[in-house]
Protein backbone atom coordinates (compact mmCIF):
# COMPACT_ATOMS: atom_id res chain seq x y z
CA UNK A 1 0.00 0.00 0.00
CA UNK A 2 2.57 2.09 0.99
CA UNK A 3 4.61 2.11 -1.86
CA UNK A 4 1.92 3.27 -4.10
CA UNK A 5 2.74 6.60 -2.99
CA UNK A 6 6.49 6.35 -2.76
CA UNK A 7 7.53 8.29 -5.98
CA UNK A 8 6.58 12.18 -5.99
CA UNK A 9 3.67 14.22 -6.69
CA UNK A 10 5.50 17.18 -8.04
CA UNK A 11 7.31 16.18 -10.94
CA UNK A 12 9.08 18.46 -13.28
CA UNK A 13 7.20 19.90 -16.68
CA UNK A 14 9.05 19.53 -19.96
CA UNK A 15 9.69 23.39 -19.64
CA UNK A 16 11.70 22.50 -16.48
CA UNK A 17 8.79 24.36 -14.16
CA UNK A 18 7.07 22.16 -10.97
CA UNK A 19 3.77 22.91 -11.96
CA UNK A 20 2.83 21.59 -8.68
CA UNK A 21 4.87 24.60 -7.23
CA UNK A 22 3.14 26.77 -9.29
CA UNK A 23 0.02 25.92 -7.89
CA UNK A 24 0.81 26.53 -4.52
CA UNK A 25 1.85 29.89 -5.26
CA UNK A 26 -1.50 30.34 -6.64
CA UNK A 27 -2.73 29.24 -3.07
CA UNK A 28 -0.60 31.65 -1.57
CA UNK A 29 -1.45 34.78 -3.89
CA UNK A 30 -5.08 34.37 -3.48
CA UNK A 31 -4.35 34.45 0.39
CA UNK A 32 -5.04 37.61 2.86
CA UNK A 33 -2.28 39.78 2.36
CA UNK A 34 1.02 40.00 4.78
CA UNK A 35 3.65 42.75 5.43
CA UNK A 36 6.97 42.90 6.47
CA UNK A 37 9.31 45.29 6.99
CA UNK A 38 12.96 45.74 7.85
CA UNK A 39 13.66 48.82 10.41
CA UNK A 40 17.03 49.88 11.58
CA UNK A 41 16.26 48.89 15.25
CA UNK A 42 13.24 46.29 14.80
CA UNK A 43 11.41 44.53 12.62
CA UNK A 44 7.42 44.64 12.32
CA UNK A 45 5.19 42.16 10.49
CA UNK A 46 1.49 42.27 10.10
CA UNK A 47 -1.67 40.59 8.55
CA UNK A 48 -5.54 40.94 8.00
CA UNK A 49 -7.27 38.76 10.13
CA UNK A 50 -10.12 37.91 7.44
CA UNK A 51 -13.43 36.53 9.24
CA UNK A 52 -15.35 34.50 6.96
CA UNK A 53 -18.61 35.68 9.28
CA UNK A 54 -19.19 38.02 12.15
CA UNK A 55 -19.84 35.18 14.43
CA UNK A 56 -16.95 33.76 14.40
CA UNK A 57 -14.15 35.08 17.57
CA UNK A 58 -11.38 36.22 16.21
CA UNK A 59 -9.82 36.58 19.42
CA UNK A 60 -8.98 33.47 19.72
CA UNK A 61 -7.29 32.84 15.91
CA UNK A 62 -3.52 33.26 16.09
CA UNK A 63 -1.93 34.49 12.62
CA UNK A 64 1.38 35.92 13.69
CA UNK A 65 2.60 33.25 15.88
CA UNK A 66 5.90 33.62 17.95
CA UNK A 67 8.73 30.44 17.18
CA UNK A 68 10.99 31.24 19.87
CA UNK A 69 11.51 34.42 22.15
CA UNK A 70 13.84 36.30 19.57
CA UNK A 71 12.11 34.83 16.36
CA UNK A 72 8.43 35.61 15.01
CA UNK A 73 6.40 34.42 11.93
CA UNK A 74 3.58 35.21 9.39
CA UNK A 75 2.05 33.82 6.85
CA UNK A 76 -0.17 33.94 3.76
CA UNK A 77 -1.96 31.15 1.96
CA UNK A 78 -3.78 27.98 3.61
CA UNK A 79 -3.96 28.39 7.47
CA UNK A 80 -3.92 25.04 8.45
CA UNK A 81 -0.38 23.91 6.55
CA UNK A 82 0.44 26.86 8.37
CA UNK A 83 0.08 25.58 11.80
CA UNK A 84 1.88 22.46 10.60
CA UNK A 85 4.60 24.82 9.70
CA UNK A 86 4.66 26.91 12.96
CA UNK A 87 4.80 23.70 14.77
CA UNK A 88 8.13 22.16 13.50
CA UNK A 89 9.78 26.09 13.51
CA UNK A 90 9.18 25.46 17.33
CA UNK A 91 10.27 22.01 17.76
CA UNK A 92 13.38 23.24 15.56
CA UNK A 93 14.19 26.02 17.59
CA UNK A 94 13.88 24.10 20.78
CA UNK A 95 16.37 21.36 19.44
CA UNK A 96 18.37 23.92 18.73
CA UNK A 97 18.43 25.32 22.26
CA UNK A 98 18.82 21.53 23.29
CA UNK A 99 22.19 21.90 22.24
CA UNK A 100 23.53 24.52 22.43
CA UNK A 101 21.63 26.36 25.02
CA UNK A 102 20.89 29.34 22.79
CA UNK A 103 18.46 30.35 20.78
CA UNK A 104 18.86 29.83 17.10
CA UNK A 105 20.05 33.07 14.72
CA UNK A 106 17.18 33.50 12.38
CA UNK A 107 19.24 32.59 9.37
CA UNK A 108 19.50 28.85 10.84
CA UNK A 109 16.22 28.41 11.69
CA UNK A 110 15.56 30.07 8.50
CA UNK A 111 17.28 27.29 6.51
CA UNK A 112 15.39 24.89 8.79
CA UNK A 113 11.81 25.47 7.58
CA UNK A 114 12.74 26.03 4.37
CA UNK A 115 14.28 22.68 3.93
CA UNK A 116 10.99 21.18 5.65
CA UNK A 117 9.19 22.67 3.10
CA UNK A 118 11.33 21.68 0.04
CA UNK A 119 11.25 18.06 1.66
CA UNK A 120 7.51 18.09 0.43
CA UNK A 121 8.06 19.00 -2.76
CA UNK A 122 10.49 16.04 -3.28
CA UNK A 123 9.22 13.50 -1.15
CA UNK A 124 6.74 10.22 -2.40
CA UNK A 125 3.08 10.69 -1.14
CA UNK A 126 3.09 14.39 -0.59
CA UNK A 127 2.22 17.91 -1.62
CA UNK A 128 3.91 21.49 -1.51
CA UNK A 129 3.05 23.29 1.48
CA UNK A 130 0.08 26.31 0.55
CA UNK A 131 1.56 28.91 2.05
CA UNK A 132 4.65 31.45 1.76
CA UNK A 133 5.63 32.75 5.37
CA UNK A 134 7.49 36.06 6.59
CA UNK A 135 9.92 35.17 9.22
CA UNK A 136 11.26 38.16 11.21
CA UNK A 137 13.93 37.38 13.56
CA UNK A 138 16.75 39.13 15.84
CA UNK A 139 20.03 37.72 16.62
CA UNK A 140 23.86 39.09 17.16
CA UNK A 141 23.79 40.32 13.36
CA UNK A 142 21.27 42.24 13.89
CA UNK A 143 17.29 42.55 12.42
CA UNK A 144 16.64 39.88 9.56
CA UNK A 145 13.38 39.37 8.03
CA UNK A 146 13.32 36.45 5.27
CA UNK A 147 10.27 35.34 3.01
CA UNK A 148 9.92 31.31 2.55
CA UNK A 149 8.43 30.13 -0.67
CA UNK A 150 6.09 26.50 -1.27
CA UNK A 151 9.48 25.76 -2.68
CA UNK A 152 11.63 25.78 -0.17
CA UNK A 153 13.45 29.06 -1.25
CA UNK A 154 14.08 31.60 0.95
CA UNK A 155 15.06 35.38 0.13
CA UNK A 156 15.99 38.11 2.70
CA UNK A 157 14.13 41.17 2.36
CA UNK A 158 13.95 44.93 4.00
CA UNK A 159 10.68 45.24 3.49
CA UNK A 160 8.20 42.68 1.44
CA UNK A 161 4.47 42.02 1.28
CA UNK A 162 3.28 38.70 0.45
CA UNK A 163 -0.66 37.32 -0.43
CA UNK A 164 -3.46 38.54 -2.64
CA UNK A 165 -2.32 42.45 -2.59
CA UNK A 166 1.68 42.06 -2.72
CA UNK A 167 2.11 43.79 -6.17
CA UNK A 168 0.63 46.97 -5.20
CA UNK A 169 1.85 46.91 -1.46
CA UNK A 170 5.21 46.27 -2.76
CA UNK A 171 4.61 48.81 -5.09
CA UNK A 172 3.67 50.88 -1.97
CA UNK A 173 6.88 49.87 0.17
CA UNK A 174 9.24 50.75 -2.89
CA UNK A 175 8.40 54.53 -2.40
CA UNK A 176 7.63 54.19 0.91
CA UNK A 177 11.23 52.60 2.65
CA UNK A 178 13.81 53.96 3.59
CA UNK A 179 17.10 52.27 4.54
CA UNK A 180 17.38 54.61 8.37
CA UNK A 181 13.31 53.92 8.82
CA UNK A 182 12.70 53.53 12.78
CA UNK A 183 10.38 51.25 14.14
CA UNK A 184 7.65 52.86 14.89
CA UNK A 185 7.38 54.26 11.83
CA UNK A 186 8.21 50.80 10.33
CA UNK A 187 4.72 50.24 12.02
CA UNK A 188 3.11 53.04 10.74
CA UNK A 189 4.08 52.14 7.16
CA UNK A 190 3.14 48.21 7.45
CA UNK A 191 -0.76 49.44 8.65
CA UNK A 192 -1.07 51.94 5.82
CA UNK A 193 0.24 49.79 3.16
CA UNK A 194 -2.22 46.97 4.84
CA UNK A 195 -4.79 49.36 4.38
CA UNK A 196 -4.38 49.90 0.82
CA UNK A 197 -5.49 46.31 -0.27
CA UNK A 198 -7.90 46.59 3.00
CA UNK A 199 -11.53 44.43 2.45
CA UNK A 200 -13.62 45.68 5.07
CA UNK A 201 -13.35 48.09 8.25
CA UNK A 202 -9.77 48.17 9.71
CA UNK A 203 -10.12 47.76 13.70
CA UNK A 204 -7.95 46.29 15.96
CA UNK A 205 -9.38 43.09 16.13
CA UNK A 206 -9.10 42.72 12.11
CA UNK A 207 -5.44 43.46 11.95
CA UNK A 208 -2.57 41.74 14.05
CA UNK A 209 0.77 43.07 14.52
CA UNK A 210 4.36 41.43 15.66
CA UNK A 211 7.13 43.18 16.57
CA UNK A 212 10.76 42.38 18.02
CA UNK A 213 12.91 45.72 18.77
CA UNK A 214 15.72 46.04 21.30
CA UNK A 215 19.90 45.82 21.74
CA UNK A 216 21.66 42.71 21.72
CA UNK A 217 23.05 42.59 25.37
CA UNK A 218 25.65 40.89 27.36
CA UNK A 219 25.07 39.51 30.93
CA UNK A 220 27.65 39.11 33.65
CA UNK A 221 28.36 35.77 32.82
CA UNK A 222 28.99 36.47 29.29
CA UNK A 223 25.45 35.20 28.14
CA UNK A 224 23.77 36.65 25.29
CA UNK A 225 20.49 38.44 25.59
CA UNK A 226 18.71 38.45 22.74
CA UNK A 227 15.38 41.18 22.17
CA UNK A 228 12.25 39.50 22.39
CA UNK A 229 9.71 38.94 19.62
CA UNK A 230 6.19 40.32 20.58
CA UNK A 231 2.26 40.29 19.30
CA UNK A 232 1.05 43.82 20.13
CA UNK A 233 -2.55 43.74 22.25
CA UNK A 234 -5.46 45.35 20.10
CA UNK A 235 -5.05 48.43 22.70
CA UNK A 236 -1.81 49.01 21.27
CA UNK A 237 -2.92 48.50 17.68
CA UNK A 238 -6.15 50.56 18.53
CA UNK A 239 -3.50 53.38 19.07
CA UNK A 240 -1.50 53.29 16.01
CA UNK A 241 -4.58 53.12 14.10
CA UNK A 242 -6.15 56.22 15.78
CA UNK A 243 -2.70 57.84 14.23
CA UNK A 244 -3.45 57.28 10.79
CA UNK A 245 -7.21 58.18 10.85
CA UNK B 1 40.96 -1.44 37.57
CA UNK B 2 38.92 1.34 36.66
CA UNK B 3 38.29 2.32 32.78
CA UNK B 4 39.06 5.99 33.05
CA UNK B 5 42.42 4.76 34.61
CA UNK B 6 43.36 2.35 32.06
CA UNK B 7 44.92 4.89 29.92
CA UNK B 8 45.86 7.77 33.06
CA UNK B 9 46.26 11.32 31.71
CA UNK B 10 45.77 14.54 32.99
CA UNK B 11 44.60 17.83 31.98
CA UNK B 12 44.09 21.76 33.91
CA UNK B 13 42.78 24.78 32.61
CA UNK B 14 43.11 28.21 34.60
CA UNK B 15 42.21 31.82 34.65
CA UNK B 16 44.18 35.15 33.82
CA UNK B 17 43.67 38.66 33.21
CA UNK B 18 42.40 38.84 29.87
CA UNK B 19 43.91 35.19 29.43
CA UNK B 20 43.35 31.26 29.62
CA UNK B 21 45.94 28.80 30.14
CA UNK B 22 45.28 25.04 29.39
CA UNK B 23 47.79 22.09 29.93
CA UNK B 24 47.94 18.57 29.76
CA UNK B 25 50.52 15.81 29.89
CA UNK B 26 51.85 13.81 27.55
CA UNK B 27 51.86 10.00 28.68
CA UNK B 28 49.81 6.99 26.99
CA UNK B 29 50.01 3.90 28.75
CA UNK B 30 47.80 0.47 29.08
CA UNK B 31 47.88 0.49 32.65
CA UNK B 32 51.00 0.32 34.13
CA UNK B 33 53.44 0.17 30.57
CA UNK B 34 53.53 3.39 29.15
CA UNK B 35 53.61 3.01 25.23
CA UNK B 36 53.71 6.63 24.23
CA UNK B 37 55.14 9.88 25.29
CA UNK B 38 53.78 11.85 22.38
CA UNK B 39 49.90 11.86 23.18
CA UNK B 40 48.77 15.05 24.13
CA UNK B 41 45.39 15.64 25.05
CA UNK B 42 44.63 18.90 24.26
CA UNK B 43 42.77 20.02 20.99
CA UNK B 44 42.06 23.57 19.20
CA UNK B 45 38.14 23.94 18.64
CA UNK B 46 38.79 27.57 17.23
CA UNK B 47 41.25 30.05 17.07
CA UNK B 48 40.71 31.21 20.33
CA UNK B 49 39.30 27.78 22.09
CA UNK B 50 40.95 25.00 23.10
CA UNK B 51 39.72 21.78 24.54
CA UNK B 52 41.16 19.06 26.96
CA UNK B 53 40.28 15.67 26.93
CA UNK B 54 42.06 13.20 29.18
CA UNK B 55 40.33 9.56 30.03
CA UNK B 56 40.22 6.50 27.90
CA UNK B 57 42.57 6.78 25.34
CA UNK B 58 40.14 5.55 22.29
CA UNK B 59 37.51 7.82 23.25
CA UNK B 60 39.76 10.93 23.62
CA UNK B 61 40.47 10.12 19.63
CA UNK B 62 36.44 9.68 18.31
CA UNK B 63 35.96 12.85 20.41
CA UNK B 64 38.20 15.17 19.43
CA UNK B 65 37.46 13.91 16.16
CA UNK B 66 33.53 14.16 16.44
CA UNK B 67 34.19 17.83 18.21
CA UNK B 68 36.21 19.06 15.48
CA UNK B 69 33.17 17.54 13.09
CA UNK B 70 30.49 19.23 14.97
CA UNK B 71 32.78 23.17 14.94
CA UNK B 72 33.30 22.63 11.38
CA UNK B 73 29.77 22.46 10.79
CA UNK B 74 28.96 24.85 13.20
CA UNK B 75 31.38 27.42 11.51
CA UNK B 76 30.22 26.79 7.92
CA UNK B 77 26.30 26.76 8.89
CA UNK B 78 26.29 29.99 11.34
CA UNK B 79 29.29 31.81 9.67
CA UNK B 80 30.93 32.11 12.61
CA UNK B 81 33.30 30.65 15.58
CA UNK B 82 31.42 29.06 18.00
CA UNK B 83 31.68 30.86 21.37
CA UNK B 84 33.60 28.83 24.39
CA UNK B 85 30.13 28.82 26.29
CA UNK B 86 28.35 27.32 23.25
CA UNK B 87 30.69 24.98 22.98
CA UNK B 88 30.58 23.51 26.34
CA UNK B 89 26.65 23.29 25.89
CA UNK B 90 27.67 21.14 22.51
CA UNK B 91 30.13 19.01 24.64
CA UNK B 92 27.66 18.74 27.70
CA UNK B 93 24.43 17.43 25.10
CA UNK B 94 26.88 15.34 23.31
CA UNK B 95 28.04 13.48 26.00
CA UNK B 96 24.46 13.18 27.56
CA UNK B 97 23.30 11.36 24.59
CA UNK B 98 25.40 8.57 25.69
CA UNK B 99 23.85 8.61 28.80
CA UNK B 100 23.56 5.06 29.43
CA UNK B 101 26.67 3.59 27.88
CA UNK B 102 28.85 7.22 28.04
CA UNK B 103 31.96 8.16 26.67
CA UNK B 104 35.07 7.89 28.74
CA UNK B 105 36.15 11.22 28.89
CA UNK B 106 35.66 14.36 31.39
CA UNK B 107 36.55 17.25 29.09
CA UNK B 108 37.72 20.67 30.26
CA UNK B 109 37.25 23.59 28.05
CA UNK B 110 39.37 26.88 27.99
CA UNK B 111 39.00 29.91 25.55
CA UNK B 112 38.24 33.59 25.08
CA UNK B 113 35.24 34.76 23.29
CA UNK B 114 34.27 37.33 20.82
CA UNK B 115 34.89 39.96 23.36
CA UNK B 116 37.80 38.62 24.79
CA UNK B 117 36.74 37.49 28.29
CA UNK B 118 38.31 34.30 29.58
CA UNK B 119 36.06 31.55 30.05
CA UNK B 120 36.68 27.99 31.43
CA UNK B 121 34.66 25.28 32.50
CA UNK B 122 34.93 21.40 32.45
CA UNK B 123 32.13 18.56 32.58
CA UNK B 124 31.76 15.27 34.01
CA UNK B 125 31.73 11.73 31.34
CA UNK B 126 27.81 12.54 31.31
CA UNK B 127 27.87 15.92 30.51
CA UNK B 128 27.10 17.60 33.73
CA UNK B 129 29.40 21.28 33.20
CA UNK B 130 30.83 23.14 36.01
CA UNK B 131 31.50 26.97 35.26
CA UNK B 132 34.60 27.62 37.49
CA UNK B 133 35.95 31.18 37.81
CA UNK B 134 39.70 30.09 38.87
CA UNK B 135 40.66 26.72 37.28
CA UNK B 136 38.97 23.75 36.51
CA UNK B 137 41.24 19.82 36.80
CA UNK B 138 40.46 16.66 35.10
CA UNK B 139 41.98 13.22 34.36
CA UNK B 140 43.42 10.29 36.67
CA UNK B 141 45.63 13.31 38.71
CA UNK B 142 42.44 15.38 39.39
CA UNK B 143 43.03 15.42 43.43
CA UNK B 144 46.67 16.00 42.85
CA UNK B 145 45.89 19.05 40.66
CA UNK B 146 43.25 20.42 42.89
CA UNK B 147 45.71 20.32 45.49
CA UNK B 148 48.12 22.30 43.72
CA UNK B 149 45.91 24.58 41.74
CA UNK B 150 44.65 25.72 45.18
CA UNK B 151 47.76 26.62 46.49
CA UNK B 152 49.37 28.05 43.36
CA UNK B 153 46.27 29.62 42.11
CA UNK B 154 45.31 33.63 42.35
CA UNK B 155 43.53 36.10 40.52
CA UNK B 156 44.56 38.44 37.67
CA UNK B 157 48.07 36.48 36.87
CA UNK B 158 49.43 37.83 33.95
CA UNK B 159 50.05 35.40 30.92
CA UNK B 160 53.84 34.62 31.76
CA UNK B 161 52.90 34.31 35.19
CA UNK B 162 49.66 32.09 34.58
CA UNK B 163 52.19 30.12 32.11
CA UNK B 164 54.69 29.59 34.92
CA UNK B 165 51.51 29.04 38.07
CA UNK B 166 50.08 26.32 35.63
CA UNK B 167 53.11 24.24 34.69
CA UNK B 168 54.20 24.36 38.17
CA UNK B 169 50.40 23.16 39.41
CA UNK B 170 50.63 20.51 36.47
CA UNK B 171 54.33 18.90 36.83
CA UNK B 172 54.34 18.62 39.94
CA UNK B 173 50.73 16.87 40.97
CA UNK B 174 51.72 14.36 37.86
CA UNK B 175 55.01 13.43 39.67
CA UNK B 176 52.39 11.70 42.27
CA UNK B 177 50.90 9.80 39.50
CA UNK B 178 52.09 7.06 38.80
CA UNK B 179 49.58 7.54 34.91
CA UNK B 180 50.77 10.43 34.01
CA UNK B 181 53.29 12.61 32.84
CA UNK B 182 55.89 11.76 30.47
CA UNK B 183 56.42 15.70 29.64
CA UNK B 184 53.86 18.16 29.40
CA UNK B 185 52.05 20.41 26.33
CA UNK B 186 51.15 24.20 28.20
CA UNK B 187 48.60 26.49 25.85
CA UNK B 188 48.37 30.24 26.57
CA UNK B 189 45.55 31.78 25.02
CA UNK B 190 45.54 35.90 25.03
CA UNK B 191 43.82 38.05 22.57
CA UNK B 192 46.83 38.66 20.55
CA UNK B 193 48.52 35.15 20.00
CA UNK B 194 48.33 31.34 21.02
CA UNK B 195 51.67 29.80 22.43
CA UNK B 196 52.17 26.04 23.08
CA UNK B 197 54.98 25.35 25.29
CA UNK B 198 56.44 21.66 25.35
CA UNK B 199 57.82 21.17 28.95
CA UNK B 200 60.24 18.26 29.45
CA UNK B 201 59.70 17.06 32.90
CA UNK B 202 60.57 13.60 35.14
CA UNK B 203 60.39 11.07 32.55
CA UNK B 204 59.33 7.97 34.81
Amino acid sequence: MADRYSFSLTTFSPSGKLVQIEYALSAVNSGVTSIGIKATNGIVIATEKKAVSTLIDDSSLEKVAIICSNIGMVYSGMGPDYRVLVNKARKAAQAYKRVYMEEPPTAILVKEIAGVMQEFTQSGGVRPFGVSLLIAGFDEKGPMLYQVDPSGSYWPWKATAIGKNMVNAKTFLEKRYNEDIELEDAVHTAILTLKEGFEGQMTENTIEIGIITGVVSTKDDGAVVLPEFRKLSPSEVKDYLANIA
Amino acid sequence: MSIMEYNGGAVVAMVGKNCVAIACDKRLGVQAMTISTEFPKTFQATPKTYIGLPGLATDVQTLSEKFRFKVNMYKLKEEREIEPRTLAHLVSSTLYERRFGPWFVEPVIAGLDKENRPFICSTDLIGCINFAKDFVVSGTTSNQLYGMCESLWEPDLEPEDLFETISQSLMNAVDRDCLSGWGAQVTVITPDQVITRTLKSRQD
